[in-house]
């Protein structure tokens, strides 16, 4: 039997990765280089959107309170989000957002493909819907990772700097906390060695193809898991929360 | 006036246009649906399954070149088209059909 607090914090750890990121990715709706990304980039945004909602719902409804997906996502402050420190960066140009993208799915494919096997039936379910739309990500992400790394040389000066800034960030999604032990012992969570040795294999092949150094994790930048995240989530909660903030209980 | 030509230029060497044919289901065939800008034929299929499938519209598609395409000449639509008009008979359209036949 999954402790309820164990399965919450882990529903909120990536229902809040999967919420932050796409906030992130929403950014870019209107603003993209070419009509094309202005709606592949949102059509990914609303894909981890829905899976942040799955995350809440599911959390709202073991915490048994009358508390609804919008809670999560618009009553909690900076400190109470869990989600890694790479998904409430800032966008940078659209190399930067292409490989944190593409290193987002590299990991979270193989994860919801071994987490179609979990003791949890909500998330097996969830899983096999989120494996065919992170596989469509690191195909979108992978080739543009491609032709940005061996295209032109401002192109690949981009991707240079994209992978400077993103490095340091990669190792946070790779942590194992004890809740997260405890939750792989009772068969609710992957072994992670596969899903990180699949991540590498996505990572090392693509990087190959784009002409790219072989990508080296190194310890890095975390915190994000225990809520203490960058100066630049305060912004981005203002803006995604105002509405229910102001209005609450807001209906659309 | 010339190096705004020559951006153009290449830019649509770099990003040539390409036009997208969608199947809606199995079984029927895969009509025109608009035009996309790609670098590439793997790119330009992403590009059109972000631009024209998003409300469930296919389950194929196919891109050309834009480039590809040889069309028929608009100043040439007079002899290319309006003999026919006047051949209503090739429509069949001049069959009794018996009731009993029902729904054709």
């Amino acid at each position: 039997m999954t402790d309820r607090d164990d399965l919450t914090a882990l529903l909120l750890q990536i229902g809040d990765d999967h919420l932050v990121l796409g906030h992130r990715l929403s950014e870019w709706c209107g603003h993209a280089p070419m009509l094309e990304e202005d709606l592949a980039l949102p059509n990914m945004s609303l894909d981890l959107i829905g899976t942040a909602r799955m995350c809440y719902s599911y959390a709202a409804e073991i915490e048994g309170g009358g508390r609804t997906e919008d809670y999560y996502a618009f009553f909690r402050d900076g400190t109470e989000f869990r989600h890694v420190i790479m998904a409430e960066r800032p966008n940078g140009d659209f190399a930067h957002t292409i490989l944190r993208q593409f290193f987002f799915a590299a990991y979270m494919n193989p994860f919801w493909r071994a987490m179609t096997e979990s003791v949890d039936r909500q998330l097996a379910a969830h899983a096999g819907k989120a494996v065919k739309e992170t596989a469509y990500h690191i195909r979108h992400s992978g080739e543009w990772v491609i032709r940005l790394g061996d295209g032109t040389e401002e192109s690949a000066c981009r991707m240079a700097t994209a992978l400077d800034d993103l490095a340091p960030y990669i190792g946070e999604m790779f942590e194992t906390d004890e809740t997260a032990s405890r939750l792989i012992m009772a068969g609710v969570l992957p072994d992670p060695a596969p899903v990180r040795a699949a991540f590498e294999d996505t990572v090392a092949q693509t990087f190959a193809m784009a002409t790219m150094p072989p990508f080296e994790m190194t310890a890095g930048i975390s915190g994000g898991r225990s809520g203490r995240h960058t100066e630049v989530l305060g912004h981005l909660l203002a803006e995604m929360q105002q509405m229910q903030r102001a209005y609450p209980g807001l209906k659309w | 006036m010339n190096d705004e030509k020559q951006e153009t230029k290449q830019e649509r060497e770099l990003m040539p246009l390409w036009e997208v044919f969608i199947r809606p289901r199995t079984g029927l065939s895969h009509s025109h649906v608009g035009s996309v800008h790609a670098s590439d034929k793997v790119m330009a299929v992403q590009a059109a399954r972000d631009v024209y499938t998003r409300r469930g519209e296919g389950v194929s598609i196919w891109v050309v070149a834009s480039a590809q395409i040889t069309a028929s000449d608009p100043d040439q639509r007079d002899e290319n088209f309006e003999p026919a008009e006047s051949k209503i008979y090739r429509h069949p359209s001049f069959y009794d059909i018996p009731d009993d036949v029902g729904h054709m």
